[in-house]
């Protein structure tokens, strides 16, 4: 081979092997999730849902092995500036994945956009998030509180009922899907005769119980999760008002707490973007492969976390792997389709995902689909200047 | 010469000014940390090692401060520094002016049950009322701006306007301590009732301290605020109180560098429990080994990190003069 | 408020109250007879909640004892408990400044906290009520109420019938009253203090931790639920007098109603409205509401 011939291709190799070398570098993926406390089954369920679609991908996204850095966040927004610090400044991951609380995630938003970290929320709805504090670089897989909360709203009152009662925990994510259901449910003709709501993760419900049988509206909206959920539904039959109260309230009452709640959770209708038995082939396969590897059946958090690893995929798959190429990572995510589980959705342009809401109702342990109660839900995003 | 704790004082704060072109951005982050708690410390410091009031509600000016700066500024453009600072502390003063005014009618442990007491109500206000934006927290939308000279958004000028306002707090402290002022509360905290029989009405005196201290302690809550750009109500927790009443007697009580010492102490004490490459899976146990150096420390440690080289030379010559005397029957 | 609902409430109050003074009794007798200020008093009645959920599995297995099985074997435990932790930590307590009292038992606190999530994890469990207790009582035609919660209350007042008749008929109670008094006097009269100390230490961790194991049921099994009990305790017992046990009643029943009615009145007030009356009432009468003895 002619010299010059040689030393054009020495060149190139050497040129392309950094690029090469950055491309097989081990992406580090940040995961800030609840591992204790009450929402740890919520952290859980997101990871192992996560690290499913990456070993579906034969372990790389973009052609990268991933290299998890893990931080459990407790659920608690004071530690999570401290936390996420840790992961940005001291431990330099690429992406960080988190969280369940939305307290939290606001925190990691801040810092997410501050520093250029590309953040995926896995859960968290906090609507600041895809509303004030929106950024190029921050995506959510989930959903905003307010969605859910205005499906149900939208739902309750096409069903001409006129008088309802609000009860959640006082914190971001109870006040926005509060918020999101009366503004659906006041379009729709109806009136919130109370807002009823107790400290986070306080689960003395007695006394609010009390005040609802007083009250005696046509329906009791609620939202709590995890273990809170589980007992407000257990409190709520206790007190023999699911008798003669309808109880409602958005997915959150009633996915992964089955179980636990039993029998008094029975009739109870709930609004997700996710439910059982949605019979569809995406869904079936991705059930049944979950149910293998984990031994447990997948809920909606799993979803949301294989959906983040499905959108981190897709990001680095456009720019074959740099995660510095954030505007082609963002531009990317913008055009994609996610073909997901729970039925395909697209992102708003504030990022968050715009999907169909499921009615769902809760017979023998199951949440079962009984219509759509919502089709094609944005996000309204509002306050986000991108 | 310099007497060694000046020494100590003006070496601490040579490295402090050096650490930037030492420390990686996640040293200097936690040293700003330590640095904003070191403020704290100080503040209470002139209370308890001062003028001898335990005040158990301390993080409630702290959070005062930290909440009037997010509070004040506008949400979509920088306030002036000038302006904001002044404000915040001063709403650190004005609480403890309030709270002062009532809970020195008390004495001993009332006392501390009372300082106790009007920190959870400001801890209620901040976390159920709209006042306070809830138990998520709020953020600082834009950090304070003086002019062009100042950018605190970039972190070297942040740690180095931290850098200055402990230092300002510790010569005023200083300053104090040497003052009529500052001798007038140490013979209140030696005996109050030798002090009134003097002719010295030390309710005023009192009022005064517990006034400055709340203010300092706003100070801190302010840089907090400016810092990190995030609070919550937990910066108001009784939780709080407690941990910069250990960082004090970590460090020793009475010695204004015992703050300093202390606070410094403490964070790298919870860093090294928190950190895996020490404990590994243990480490999520953290508060354990928090917990029981704490307890070791107020046990064995009566008079701090500070009195360390007495206690150690004191041992020496106990030692010596043991030699010297021959063996002991 | 219809009466109904009202009478259903004040149910509520009497409940969350009776309870608050089995945990706050004990911390006051401490408090009074020794002197020291516990911080860790919350964490015994964590203690007991956990032991509600330890202890239901094996008692089960070993002898197909039920709840009452675990009360018994709780109750046992936390005698003992307390004994050795008096005998081991509480001893070098008492001749010290409250800040140095404070300190440590604040570090006691986290190493409690720390040792329950060794031993038990960190999730939150839920405790099922006996079967012969988990009915409901109907009452109004929406409204049941958990029988389970009137057990509590009922379970609170012998308690606390059962120590009004220790303190004034018994020569153990005549000691402890004594002390809570005047605790020079009652060692130069030749009383052994030790052994006083540590019965009521042991007492006081006993009924905290008896009182987290009765509620477990209705307030569920997490970290951390010591800490909202602790502060809840001293506004208790500063309000009631340092020492004395009917002042803590008072204290505890006047905070259950303003807690639970605040809570539905003015639900964004009710958290600092439980404050905001121990700091009125200390600045009207500092050494609370009755004086000890």
């Amino acid at each position: 081979m002619n010299p010059m011939r040689i030393t054009v291709l020495a060149c190139a190799v050497l040129g392309l092997a950094p690029l090469v070398a950055q491309a097989q570098a081990k992406l580090k993926v940040g995961l800030m999730l609840p591992y204790t406390g009450t929402y740890a089954a919520l952290g859980n369920a997101i990871e192992n849902g996560f690290k499913q679609y990456v070993a579906e991908q034969g372990g790389k996204l973009g052609g990268r092995e991933i290299d998890y850095v893990k931080v459990d966040d407790e659920s608690d927004p004071a530690k999570a500036t401290d936390n996420v610090n840790k992961l940005v400044k001291r431990d330099n991951v690429d992406v960080i994945v988190g969280s369940v609380h939305s307290g939290v995630a606001m925190a990691m938003a801040k810092v997410a956009k501050d520093s250029g970290t590309m953040l995926i929320v896995p859960n968290a709805g906090a609507d600041a998030v895809t509303g004030p504090m929106c950024a190029p670089n921050i995506f959510r897989s989930s959903f905003s509180n307010w969605q859910p909360g205005y499906a149900m709203g939208e739902a309750l009152a096409k069903k001409g009922v006129k008088n309802v009662v609000t009860i959640t925990w006082k914190y971001a994510a109870g006040d926005e899907m509060v918020k999101g259901f009366r503004e659906a449910f006041e379009k729709g003709g109806g009136k919130v005769g109370k807002e009823l709501n107790l400290p986070f993760p306080n689960v003395e419900f007695q006394a609010l119980l009390t005040e609802i049988a007083a009250a005696k509206p046509e329906a009791v909206f609620a939202f709590f999760a995890g273990a809170g959920a589980v007992k407000f539904v257990k409190d709520y039959a206790a007190a023999g008002l699911n008798k003669t109260i309808p109880l409602v309230g958005t997915g959150f009452l009633t996915d992964g707490t089955l179980e636990a709640q039993g029998d008094a959770a029975n009739g109870v209708q709930t609004t997700l973007h996710y439910a059982d038995g949605l019979n569809t082939p995406r869904d079936n396969a991705f059930r049944l492969a979950y149910a293998k590897a984990y031994k447990l059946q997948p809920d909606v958090y799993a979803v949301q976390g294989y959906d983040a690893a499905q959108m981190l995929g897709i990001g680095l798959a456009a720019t074959h792997g740099d995660i510095t190429k954030k505007a082609e990572f963002a531009a990317a995510l913008r055009k994609a389709k996610i073909d997901s589980p729970r039925g395909p959705f697209t992102l708003s342009p504030s990022h968050n995902p715009v999907q169909d809401f499921y009615l769902r109702q809760v017979a023998n342990k199951e949440n079962k689909v009984v219509g759509i109660a919502s089709k094609a839900l944005a996000d309204p995003g509002r306050g986000c200047k991108m | 010469m310099l007497k060694p704790p000046l020494a100590f004082v003006a070496a601490a704060f040579a490295l402090l000014g050096a650490y930037p072109l030492l420390g990686g951005a996640y040293g200097m982050d936690l040293a700003a940390k330590m640095m904003i708690y070191a403020i704290f410390a100080l503040s209470l410091e002139l209370l308890v090692g001062g003028t001898g009031l335990v005040c158990f509600g301390q993080a409630a000016f702290f959070g005062a401060g930290a909440y009037a700066a997010v509070r004040l500024s506008p949400s979509d453009a920088p306030a002036a520094l000038l302006w904001l600072l002044p404000a915040s502390v001063a709403a650190g003063a004005l609480l403890a002016l309030a709270v002062g005014a009532l809970s020195l009618r008390t004495r001993g442990v009332y006392f501390i049950m009372v300082t106790l007491a009007f920190a959870q109500m400001a801890y209620y206000v901040v976390h159920d009322t709209a006042l306070g934006g809830g138990s998520d927290g709020i953020y600082l939308n834009f950090k304070p701006a003086l002019g062009s000279a100042l950018d605190l958004d970039r972190p070297l000028p942040m740690y180095a306007f931290i850098l200055g306002c402990l230092a300002f707090s510790f010569v005023l402290l200083a300053l104090l301590r040497r003052s009529r002022f500052g001798r007038a509360l140490a013979g209140i905290k030696a005996n109050e009732a030798r002090m009134r029989a003097s002719g010295f009405s030390t309710y005023p005196y009192k009022l005064a301290a517990f006034t400055l201290s709340g203010a300092i302690a706003a100070l801190a809550g302010f840089l907090f605020a400016v810092k990190d750009g995030f609070v919550n109500p937990e910066l108001l927790s009784w939780h709080f109180s407690g941990a910069v009443l250990v960082m004090i007697i970590l460090g020793g009580l009475g010695h204004l560098r015992g703050a300093l010492i202390g606070a410094f102490a403490f964070t790298l004490l919870q860093e090294f429990f928190k950190s895996e490459a020490v404990f590994g899976a243990f480490a999520k146990h953290w508060m354990l080994g928090l917990g029981l150096s704490i307890i070791g420390c107020v046990a064995l440690l009566p008079r701090g990190l500070v009195g360390m080289p007495a206690w150690w030379r004191e041992r020496r010559e106990q030692r010596e003069s043991r030699g010297a005397t021959g063996a002991m029957p | 408020m219809d009466f109904a609902t009202f009478l259903i409430q004040c149910l509520n109050a009497l409940q969350y109250g009776l309870l608050l003074f089995l945990v706050a009794s004990g911390l006051t007798l401490i408090f009074g007879i020794m002197g020291v200020i516990n911080l860790a008093h919350g964490s015994f009645y964590m203690i007991g909640a956990y032991l509600a959920f330890g202890l239901a599995a094996p008692v089960a297995a070993a002898f197909g004892g039920g709840f009452f099985s675990v009360l018994a074997i709780g109750i046992v435990l936390a005698v003992l408990l307390g004994y050795a932790l008096e005998w081991a930590f509480f001893a070098y307590l008492y001749e010290r400044e409250h800040l140095q009292q404070v300190l440590m038992t604040y570090g006691l606190i986290l190493v409690l906290e720390e040792l329950r999530s060794i031993v038990f994890g960190d999730e939150v469990h839920g405790v099922a009520a006996p079967p012969l207790l988990a009915g409901s009582l109907p009452l109004g035609d929406t409204m049941s109420y958990p029988v389970y919660r009137l057990f509590i209350s009922a379970v609170c007042i012998a308690l606390a019938a059962g120590m009004y008749l220790v303190l004034t008929r018994t020569r153990l109670g005549m000691m402890i009253r004594a002390g809570s008094a005047n605790r020079e006097m009652v060692q130069s009269l030749g009383i052994d203090l030790e052994f006083l100390y540590r019965v009521v230490f042991a007492a006081g961790v006993a009924l905290a931790v008896l009182a987290g194991m009765v509620a477990a049921p209705v307030s569920s099994v997490y970290p951390g639920m010591g800490n909202t009990v602790l502060i809840a305790c001293f506004v208790v017992v500063v309000i009631g007098g340092i020492g004395s046990v009917r002042g803590a009643l008072l204290a505890a029943l006047l905070i259950g109603f303003v807690d639970t009615f605040g809570k539905v009145l003015l639900p964004q007030a009710a958290g600092v409205a439980v404050y905001l009356l121990m700091a009125l009432i200390l600045l009207w009468r500092p050494e609370g509401l009755v004086r000890a003895g």
